[in-house]
């Protein structure tokens, strides 16, 4: 938690100074949600984060170098500056990219966890999605095949109480959304996304209940998004009050790090020293990021497919070969073709 | 008169009508209080409440399908798609059941789905797509990519006036970076209809959008370093196409190149291409040629984005072959 609120801090410095390409996207005040749920799953589990899941991700391996150069766009980012901020993965260490029209990705895991079955792996797959995809059609699509195949996922609704602008009042008419796992004949869970222990209980639950065979669980995870939709937000939209109350009563860090203090053997010098390591990994993961280049051009032409590897490059960039020049034209045709020797 | 940009032009069209025509109403994600993620939709809401501009959950075919019934009952919807690449998820509702309507059932559509569209922005592969050839190759379905705030304004009060589906596609490069005065009274500008954006007598640019732009200036390029004299079109419609506009340029210069900023395989290049060789054959003195994007999904980073999406020296290249040949 401490390492996505600082690596997001330090994301918000690199926005300021114009050095991220494109938006920025924050989790803060989500940490426990997504750190705590991550947690829940085995090293061969894979997991589809959000766009508010960098902590998710930082758990399964992703590395604050990593998510730099996403943002800063180098051509050495795990995307070689393809996609966006956290729009990555990596399968090896149990993280798949996501894209940005909401509620693909659960179809999408309701396959990756259906390959499991069918292999009789012991793995299980972890699934977010926000408020505002579950009023996709993908969204339904997918848990319900999950459901009915009992694939061994899990998905997970991230209840922060906003898409974008809209309040989960204007999102959907249920009350909860953990209502909504009788409709697909699933077990459903709600519980306190802000409390990191409580959200690892419960995914803990869904995953061991996935692992031996008991299917799709649907879980609602209550957190609040204090930070607009991305970092160009005014949040105009939100009631005076209703951010600080948040942020003064419920902020995930805040009480783990309250809670820590009650156990017996707290030490403050562990904290800080934990808190001292995370900073100079953020710092030493910049300046590694800042070093590195921007993509070169005619990258952009490679992997649309497995064969060919390389798309053409179109014939009016210098280099290539004229689409002009290289015109055949027939014997004998129109008044070009001074060898020709019939009637024209 | 003031000048107004591309996006005040279509905030100012969505309010004349809605003014205009009470059976006119919005309906999109984020579009009421917040006013869009573009602000295109900025102040309607306070104006004609939000019973009239409507917030919706994230589900386009549910919103493209409820656009359909209300227009089947003589509403007016206009349809906003967040990006334009979303309407990729209402691709089965437009195509499958919208563009079919009036054909198979007798059932009219008067709506209009419009969105901000198109790179040149670094917005990645899922926020600068253009997708309009699939639509334009779907009978039933009107669509209009206009390059200037005062064909924006025109072309959207058309659309909504239009008794057919009108895709409308906004360009975001566009949107805050070109300024006008707006014609004035009721500016409406027919579906349809192509413009002569630049005369000329030497080689024809055919194009849309945001690369109009583009081809003006490798126009004025080229003017000053070789002394051509290029002729721009601007289609503004891309269904139906204003095919007598095409041929004509054509038959006027005899030399013609084709400019757009989708990819180069299946897009509309293809399709005018083939009608100018359908037609005009006879009066060409080159091969039509194409500059378009490569056949890649956008990157993000701007190096790859420059490199994939045309750009005026690329025109500029263009111009030269087909006017050498």
């Amino acid at each position: 938690m401490r390492l996505t609120r600082t690596l997001e801090e330090r994301l918000v410095a690199l926005y300021r100074q114009t050095k991220v390409v494109g938006g920025l996207f924050r989790s803060l005040g989500q940490e426990a949600d997504a750190v705590g749920s991550a947690f829940a799953l085995e090293r061969r589990d894979i997991l589809s984060p959000l766009i508010r899941n960098l902590g998710s991700m930082l758990v399964k391996g992703a590395t604050p170098v990593e998510i730099l150069k996403q943002y800063m766009a180098r051509g050495d980012s795990p995307t070689r500056g393809r996609e966006l901020n956290i729009h990555f993965g990596d399968l090896e260490r149990g993280f798949i990219g996501q894209i940005s029209p909401l509620g693909d990705m659960v179809p999408v895991m309701a396959g990756v966890t259906l390959s499991f079955k069918m292999r009789g792996e012991d793995r299980v797959g972890l699934v977010y999605v926000g408020d505002g995809a579950t009023s996709t059609g993908a969204f339904h699509e997918g848990i319900n095949f999950a459901a009915v195949q009992r694939c061994p996922l899990v998905v997970i609704v991230e209840n922060n109480g906003y898409a974008y602008s809209t309040p989960t009042s204007r999102q959907s008419a249920a009350k909860v959304f953990v209502d909504k796992a009788v409709g697909y004949g699933v077990p459903g869970e709600q519980a306190d996304g802000n409390d990191v222990l409580a959200v690892y209980d419960v995914t803990k639950r869904a995953v061991d209940r996935a692992r031996s065979g008991g299917g799709v669980t649907l879980l609602e995870l209550m957190t609040y998004r204090r930070k607009g939709h991305a970092e160009h937000d005014n949040q105009s939209y939100v009631p005076p009050g209703e951010i600080e109350r948040w942020e003064r009563e419920n902020d995930p860090v805040t009480r783990y790090t309250a809670r820590l203090r009650d156990e017996p053997g707290f030490s403050v010098s562990e904290l800080e020293a934990i808190d001292e390591r995370v900073r100079r990994e953020v710092d030493d993961a910049t300046d590694v990021a800042e070093r590195s280049g921007v993509p070169e051009a005619l990258s952009a032409l490679e992997g649309v497919y497995a064969d060919p590897p390389r798309a053409d490059r179109l014939w009016f960039r210098d280099g290539a070969e004229g689409v002009v020049e290289s015109h055949e034209r027939a014997q004998g045709w129109g008044t070009f073709d001074d060898s020709a020797s019939g009637p024209h | 008169m003031a000048e107004i940009t591309y996006l005040e032009a279509i905030r100012e069209a969505l309010f004349e009508e809605m003014e205009r025509d009470t059976a006119v109403f919005c309906l999109g994600e984020d579009i009421a209080k917040y006013g869009g993620a573009f602000k295109v939709t900025d102040g309607l809401a306070e104006r004609f409440g939000e019973s009239r501009v409507i917030d919706t959950p994230i589900s386009e075919v549910g919103i493209v399908g409820a656009a359909a019934g209300a227009a089947h009952m003589g509403m007016r919807p206009v349809v906003e798609m967040q990006f334009i690449d979303f309407i990729a998820n209402a691709y089965d509702m437009l195509t499958n059941y919208v563009a079919t309507a009036r054909f198979r059932a007798f059932l009219p559509c008067p709506m209009v789905v419009r969105g901000p569209s198109g790179g040149y922005v670094r917005g990645g592969p899922f926020h600068s797509q253009n997708p309009e050839a699939g639509f334009v190759h779907t009978p039933g379905l009107k669509v209009v990519y206009p390059a200037t705030a005062a064909d924006a304004k025109g072309l959207m009060k058309a659309a909504i006036r239009d008794d057919d589906c009108v895709l409308f596609f906004e360009h975001k490069y566009l949107y805050r970076r070109i300024k006008e005065a707006m014609p004035s009274g009721d500016h409406v500008v027919p579906i349809g209809k192509a413009r002569v954006a630049r005369e000329g007598r030497d080689v024809s640019i055919i194009t849309y959008a945001a690369t109009v732009w583009k081809a003006l200036e490798a126009a004025e390029q080229v003017e000053k370093d070789d002394g051509l004299a290029v002729e721009v079109i601007d289609l503004r419609t891309l269904a139906p196409l204003d095919d007598d506009a095409i041929q004509a340029t054509v038959r006027k210069t005899n030399r013609a190149l084709v400019v757009h900023e989708d990819t180069r395989t299946g897009g509309i290049a293809g399709e005018i291409t083939a009608r100018i060789t359908e037609r005009s054959f006879a009066w060409l003195d080159a091969p039509v040629l194409r500059v378009t994007a490569h056949d890649v999904p956008l990157p993000y980073a701007p190096s790859l984005e420059d490199y994939v999406l045309p750009q005026v020296s690329d025109i500029v290249r263009g111009i030269r072959a087909v006017a050498a040949y």
